[in-house]
């Protein structure tokens, strides 16, 4: 188990050009904790995962990283993207070795970590497998065996069950909740989906349309593992969510045309 | 309206078949329509040539050693020119890609340079480089060396963002992500503006071999169309043909062997 990161977002603001996206977002995802950011699209919620990991600098704001991670991290804040962003050229294996090349290890310590990672996504199989071959949720296996590879302190994880069918994304979501939960890793989950959202969620931020504030933060105190679809508790809080974001989701889809800034 | 009877199929067409034998049939079907047509006099001699006349040409200069004189001296010229052009291009064609220091003054003059036919330049390259081999070569690198940087900047740019958007995510240096995204991702375009190069190159071999030139493919199809020598003329253009399908196919093969991903 590691024990993960606190990340803490203060008065985080951020702008494309006059359009604010984000305004004022204060709040922290606990060590060990799945934060959900639940919001419909274009109220920032990607951009503001972004910002949680460095990859877009805020106009205004500061997110901190503080804690311990594991001896072995190679990565302490690690994406796990909508479409797996798998590099076509290689396979399966070579995916996740790419993100191991750049550290100080051995050739026989890289190959046993691409390997536990295969065991542990069930890909084993698939080793030699080039990315167009997969499907769909191989494919986004692949993206958090390469992402776990690297040992990380927090996850951040934009949406990726969005682009499945509702099949393998219900199939995909218990893996996920299983893997998250034994890791043990700090994770930042945005999704749209409030079924994803009440599986995953131990803290839920709900934001609202553009500009993208915290709106309503909901906790469920129940460990990952054990939860059920089905769970009335759980689809009471699902309910009370829909009712939260209903006026801003129909609000956001009848933005026809208007570029998705989350 | 009422409709009575069964739905016609109306979902056909616009998916033409490559079928490879029906390709080479036609070219010998035209060769033995022309054959026939010179058989029959329809097609005096001197206005056009014989397939067979043609053939004999070749026959005489492979017999007599000539050919392979002028082959050698137009390889030689074409592999050097290229080449130079090719590697300046490709140097020039990642720094505009990849450095705002060079993108914008690096496309000014590639802009204002390239559309300058490089036939008109070769006066200037025998007055710069001498008449010998130096203003040939120049005359192909030249040609060479502008569609490459254009070819070459534009594949960088269309390596997709959200891979690189990974690396970085990932921690990877800024050499790792050249070298293993960024080169990869760019080569499948770079491979098939080779085959543009490889052409515009065989075809100013003949201009760069106007002056000057004692042997070579294009020197000889030059003098024979000086001495109205209309079978060895065709001779040389037949040469330069397959040279283009030999360097074609090359690449192909190249294509295979690194793209195999695809």
């Amino acid at each position: 188990m590691t024990a993960g990161l606190r990340l803490s977002f203060s008065g985080i603001s951020h702008k494309f050009r006059d359009l604010l996206a984000l305004d004022r977002i204060d709040l922290i995802a606990e060590p060990g904790e799945v934060t959900v950011l639940l919001g419909p699209s274009g109220c920032g919620k990607s951009t503001l995962l972004g910002i949680a990991g460095g990859l877009i600098a805020p106009t205004s704001g500061e997110v901190r990283a503080d804690g311990e991670v594991a001896e072995d991290c190679l990565n302490p804040l690690t994406y796990v993207f909508q479409d797996a962003s798998l590099l076509p050229w290689r396979t399966v294996a070579g995916n996740i070795l790419l993100v191991l090349e750049d550290h100080k290890l051995t050739g026989a310590q890289r190959a046993a970590r691409v390997e536990e990672m295969l065991a542990l996504t069930g890909l084993s199989d698939f080793a030699g497998a080039w990315p167009r071959q997969l499907s769909g949720g191989m494919r986004q296996r692949v993206g958090i065996a390469r992402a776990l590879a690297v040992r990380p302190g927090c996850l951040l994880m934009d949406e990726p069950l969005s682009a499945l069918d509702a099949q393998t994304r219900g199939l995909l979501l218990d893996e996920f909740a299983g893997l998250i939960a034994r890791a043990g890793t700090t994770t930042v989950y945005v999704t749209h989906n409030l079924a994803e959202a009440v599986r995953l969620g131990q803290q839920i931020v709900v934001l609202s349309r553009r500009p993208g504030r915290v709106r309503q933060v909901v906790r469920i105190d129940r460990p990952l593992l054990g939860r059920a679809a089905t769970d009335p508790d759980l689809l009471a809080i699902e309910a009370m969510l829909w009712h939260l974001i209903r006026d801003d989701a129909v609000a956001a889809a009848r933005e026809i045309g208007d570029a998705d800034a989350g | 309206m009422r409709m009575r009877g069964s739905v016609p199929f109306r979902g056909g067409g616009f998916a033409p078949r490559a079928v490879p034998v029906a390709g080479a049939a036609t070219l010998i079907g035209l060769i033995a329509l022309w054959q026939l047509a010179s058989w029959a006099g329809w097609l005096p001699t001197l206005f056009l040539p014989a397939p067979q006349a043609i053939a004999i040409a070749l026959y005489r200069l492979a017999v007599s050693g000539e050919l392979w004189t002028h082959l050698s001296a137009s390889l030689a010229r074409l592999a050097i020119g290229w080449s130079l052009g090719t590697v300046t291009g490709l140097v020039l064609g990642f720094a505009v890609g990849l450095f705002s220091v060079a993108r914008s003054p690096g496309m000014a003059v590639v802009s204002a340079l390239f559309p300058v036919p490089k036939i008109a330049l070769v006066p200037l390259f025998i007055i710069w480089f001498g008449i010998g081999e130096g203003s040939k070569i120049a005359t192909l690198a030249f040609g060479v060396f502008f569609p490459t940087v254009i070819n070459t900047a534009g594949a960088v740019d269309n390596v997709p963002r959200a891979l690189i958007r990974m690396t970085q995510g990932f921690n990877l240096s800024r050499w790792s992500i050249i070298r293993k995204i960024i080169l990869p991702g760019a080569l499948p375009a770079i491979l098939s503006g080779c085959r543009i190069t490889t052409s515009v190159a065989i075809i100013l071999l003949v201009a760069a071999e106007m002056i000057g030139a004692e042997h070579g493919i294009g020197a000889f199809v030059l003098a024979a169309g000086n001495l109205y020598d209309t079978d060895n003329l065709l001779a040389g253009i037949v040469v330069l043909s397959m040279l283009g399908l030999a360097v074609s196919w090359t690449i192909g093969r190249i294509e295979r062997a690194l793209l195999g991903w695809r």
